[in-house]
């Protein structure tokens, strides 16, 4: 990539930002319209379906028939859920889920 | 005078409300200053990122997308797709947001997940400007994120230790964010719907094209299954 298309593809991601948050008030807050029944269900169910997206996403180049078989992304990611379910503490559980994971890609999987 | 003591009380009743925030963005700001940094960027990205893009998670995934071939109508569908949460939070600000001036465009500008959870969710306090105070909030939190992916950025390759593996934090902070969702939820219509597509999808077309695919399977699954989803008390 190019300076010019690096600049241009933070640019759209700065702009898709803001076009996401200004909409609804673009659309909504002038005028006395009821928000449409079918945005509502979608704002409702999107966003479970998104972090799940965003987590097959994060995942993608990981290649369970060769090299490690996704086993150090598999056993950060039970650290990660293990944690979270025993503290419920966010920061806690995002920490120590990838220093797991980094001590096991330099020294047990490398 | 006066206007200076409205701003300065409303910052003071604004900070203890975000001191997590200032942990977990010099943290993950941090991370992705540095992810930056060991992926070959100087400094200046992270900074004019933060200061323009202000966004977690479209931030971490902007890395990936610059180390990948020039794509601008995917990074468009996709910043849209990742970012289009923000169309929900708009629409419970909406009147939380009136009334409150010229301030009112950068409390937009600057609505990432934790500052809307914060304007959403707080009482103010007797003889706080409201407007002020979200004010506050909302230029803390950018405060913070851009100073940790500022010193991430700078010291990055500097910092002592080995760094293979750090981003994972990404992949960690979804990870979370899905559990709160599924814990959350009563029953897991919807986040099974987001894992079945992105997966026969990432199958189906690969890794390098399947999001798009996805995306559009993700919105055809529940605008077909929408009675069911709202019958069976998917939305809860």
């Amino acid at each position: 990539m190019t300076v010019t298309q690096q600049i241009i593809t933070i640019a759209i991601t700065a702009i898709a930002t803001i076009i996401t948050r200004f909409l609804p008030f673009a659309i909504f807050q002038s005028k006395k319209r009821q928000t449409p029944k079918f945005i509502e269900y979608l704002g409702k169910a999107l966003p479970a379906a998104v972090f799940a997206m965003l987590v097959v996403y994060c995942l993608k180049s990981v290649d369970i028939l060769t090299g490690s078989h996704g086993l150090p992304e598999l056993i950060a990611i039970i650290v990660v859920v293990l944690l979270h379910l025993w503290k419920k503490q966010m920061l806690l559980s995002i920490a120590g889920g990838t220093i797991c994971y980094m001590l096991l890609v330099q020294f047990v999987f490398k | 005078m006066k206007k200076k003591k409205v701003i300065i009380d409303a910052f003071k009743a604004a900070f203890p409300h975000t001191i997590p925030i200032l942990a977990g963005f010099s943290f993950l700001g941090f991370s992705f200053g540095v992810l930056m940094n060991v992926s070959g960027f100087s400094f200046w990205y992270p900074l004019v990122m933060s200061i323009v893009v202000f966004g977690g998670s479209i931030e971490f995934v902007a890395v990936s997308m610059l180390l990948s071939p020039f794509a601008p109508i995917q990074t468009l569908i996709m910043s849209l797709m990742i970012q289009a949460r923000h169309l929900f939070y708009g629409l419970s600000m909406l009147d939380k947001y009136k009334n409150v001036g010229i301030k009112k465009y950068y409390l937009i500008f600057g609505m990432c997940d934790e500052t809307f959870s914060i304007n959403c969710s707080v009482d103010i306090p007797e003889g706080i400007d409201k407007g002020w105070f979200m004010t506050a909030v909302t230029l803390l939190d950018h405060i913070y994120w851009i100073n940790g992916s500022l010193i991430g950025g700078l010291v990055g390759s500097l910092i002592p230790f080995d760094t293979t593996g750090l981003d994972f934090v990404m992949t960690a902070m979804f990870v979370v964010i899905f559990l709160e969702q599924w814990m959350k939820e009563k029953k897991h219509y919807t986040s099974l719907i987001g894992l079945f597509a992105s997966i026969i999808c990432l199958l189906l077309f690969g890794s390098d094209s399947f999001m798009i695919p996805t995306m559009l399977f993700i919105l055809f699954l529940l605008t077909a299954l929408r009675k069911p989803i709202e019958k069976g008390g998917g939305l809860e």
